[in-house]
C-alpha cells in the first residue's frame, strides 16, 4: 500500500472544493440573474419631455404650474423659463403661492424664490432650471432631464 | 360518551399519538409531539407566566400578527394592485363590500397596534435586560423581527394608492437613494422603476403579502424556539429564587 502524501488532498478534500466552489458559482449566478431579473428594461414612463404649449398661454409675470408634468413654467420680465416643480428635498410636488410671490413645499416647509433660489430649508438646493425651446410648430417644449444653469431665458 | 372516550378513540389517537392523562408524561408528549406547539417548552415557571413578567407584550404582538394575517387575506380577495384600480378597490372595500371597511380598519389598526406592541415588547425586555447572555442572539431575531415588521407597515402604506400613499412613498423612496453609493440602484430596484408607478405597486404588493409575511413567520418560528433554547422566559432574580 503506498504511502499517503500530506500536501495532496485526499479525494474527499478534492470532491467538498468542487462542491463548495459549484455552489458558490451558482449562487453568484443566481445573484447577477436575479439583480437584472428586477431591474426593468423597459419603463412604461411618461416621457421627459413635457409639451407646454403656445407661449401665448403664458402672459408676461405669470408663473404657470404643470401639475402632470410636474413643472412650472414662468414668463418672466427677460423672458421664458421653467423650474422642476420636485422638491429637492425629499421629492414632493411644490406649489406656487401667489400672495407671497414663493414656491412652498407642502411637506416640511421648504421655500423657493420665483427664480428657484432656496430661501428656507430643509431643501439642500433651489429648485433645478430645466431646457426650453420651441418646437417646429412654435410651442414650448420642457425637457425635465435636462437641468440648465440658471438665469437662461428664452426670449420668443 | 363521554370526553375521555373520544380520546381514547382510534381516531383522535391517530391524530394525537401521546395518548390521553393527566400525568406530567402525558402533558408533556402533548406539546412535544405537536408541530406547533414543540417550538413552546413542555414546563414553564410560574412565575414567568405572571403578567407583570412579560406584560404578554411578545404574545400581543403575535396576536396582532395574526389578526394582520387573516384580515389580509380576507382583503386581498377585493383588492387588486394596478393603477388606478387600487384606489377604486379600497373605496369599494369601505363602500361597497359587506364588513369591507370593517376588515378594513381592523387591518388598519392592528397594524398601529403591532407596531406599538413590538416597541413595547422590545422597552420591556431591555429594561429588565432580559436580552443579556444568553438569550443575546434572540435579541438579534427580536431586532430583525421589528425591522420587518416596520417593512411591512411601510409597504402597506402604499397599497391604498391615495394621496397620501403616493407622496409618503415618494419620500420614503427618496430617503432611500440617500444611501451612499447604491442609493439610487437601490431606490429603482425597490420602485421597478424611476418614479412610485404602476411596478412600484406591484413589487410593494408583492413583499408586503407574501415575501415579508413569510419572512416573519419564520423569524417568529425561531425566535419561540429560542426562548425554550435559551432556558425559558426571563424571570429576573426573584423568580429565579422564587421558582426554587
Amino acid at each position: 500500500m503506498p504511502e499517503e502524501d500530506k500536501t495532496q488532498p485526499t479525494r474527499r478534500e478534492a470532491f467538498i472544493k468542487l462542491g463548495v466552489g459549484s455552489v458558490a458559482a451558482a449562487c453568484a449566478g443566481a445573484g447577477v440573474f436575479g439583480y437584472s431579473y428586477l431591474s426593468p428594461n423597459v419603463l412604461y414612463e411618461p416621457s421627459p419631455i413635457a409639451n407646454a404649449g403656445k407661449p401665448e398661454r403664458y402672459p408676461r409675470g405669470s408663473v404657470t404650474q404643470d401639475l402632470q408634468a410636474g413643472i412650472y413654467v414662468i414668463h418672466g420680465p427677460e423672458g421664458f423659463y421653467a423650474l422642476s416643480a420636485t422638491c429637492t428635498h425629499l421629492g414632493c410636488l411644490t406649489a406656487w403661492n401667489a400672495e407671497q410671490g414663493i414656491i412652498a413645499c407642502p411637506c416640511h416647509g421648504s421655500k423657493f424664490s420665483q427664480q428657484g433660489a432656496k430661501l428656507e430649508g430643509p431643501a439642500p438646493r433651489g429648485l433645478p432650471w430645466l431646457k426650453v425651446w420651441l418646437s417646429d410648430e412654435g410651442e414650448l417644449l420642457v425637457d425635465r432631464a435636462t437641468v440648465i444653469p440658471q438665469k437662461q431665458y428664452l426670449r420668443t | 360518551m363521554t370526553i375521555q372516550d373520544l380520546r381514547d378513540s382510534r381516531v383522535w389517537r391517530s391524530v394525537f399519538r401521546g395518548g390521553s392523562g393527566a400525568t406530567n408524561l402525558r402533558r408533556s408528549l402533548a406539546i412535544q409531539q405537536n408541530v406547533f406547539l414543540h417550538l413552546a417548552s413542555v414546563k414553564a415557571r410560574k412565575h414567568a407566566l405572571e403578567f407583570n413578567v412579560t406584560w404578554y407584550l411578545g404574545t400581543l404582538s403575535f396576536g396582532t400578527f395574526l389578526i394582520l394575517v387573516v384580515t389580509g387575506i380576507l382583503l386581498m380577495l377585493y383588492y387588486h394592485p394596478s393603477v388606478p384600480q387600487a384606489y377604486a378597490d379600497m373605496k369599494d372595500l369601505q363602500f361597497v363590500v359587506s364588513a369591507g371597511v370593517f376588515l378594513r380598519n381592523l387591518h388598519r389598526w392592528s397594524a398601529h397596534t403591532m407596531v406599538m406592541l413590538v416597541f413595547a415588547h422590545m422597552f420591556k425586555v431591555f429594561y429588565r435586560g432580559a436580552y443579556r447572555k444568553p438569550r443575546e442572539f434572540n435579541w438579534v431575531i427580536g431586532v430583525i423581527l421589528l425591522i420587518v415588521t416596520l417593512l411591512l407597515s411601510y409597504t402597506g402604506y402604499l397599497l391604498p394608492w391615495d394621496q397620501l400613499a403616493y407622496w409618503a412613498i415618494t419620500v420614503g423612496s427618496n430617503i432611500m437613494s440617500a444611501v451612499p453609493v447604491l442609493g439610487q440602484k437601490i431606490r429603482f430596484l425597490m420602485l421597478g422603476g424611476n418614479t412610485v408607478n404602476a411596478n412600484a405597486l406591484l413589487r410593494f404588493y408583492v413583499l408586503h403579502c407574501v415575501i415579508l409575511p413569510l419572512a416573519a413567520f419564520l423569524l417568529v418560528a425561531v425566535h419561540f424556539w429560542r426562548i425554550r433554547k435559551d432556558g425559558g422566559l426571563y424571570t429576573g432574580h426573584a423568580g429565579q429564587k422564587e421558582s426554587k
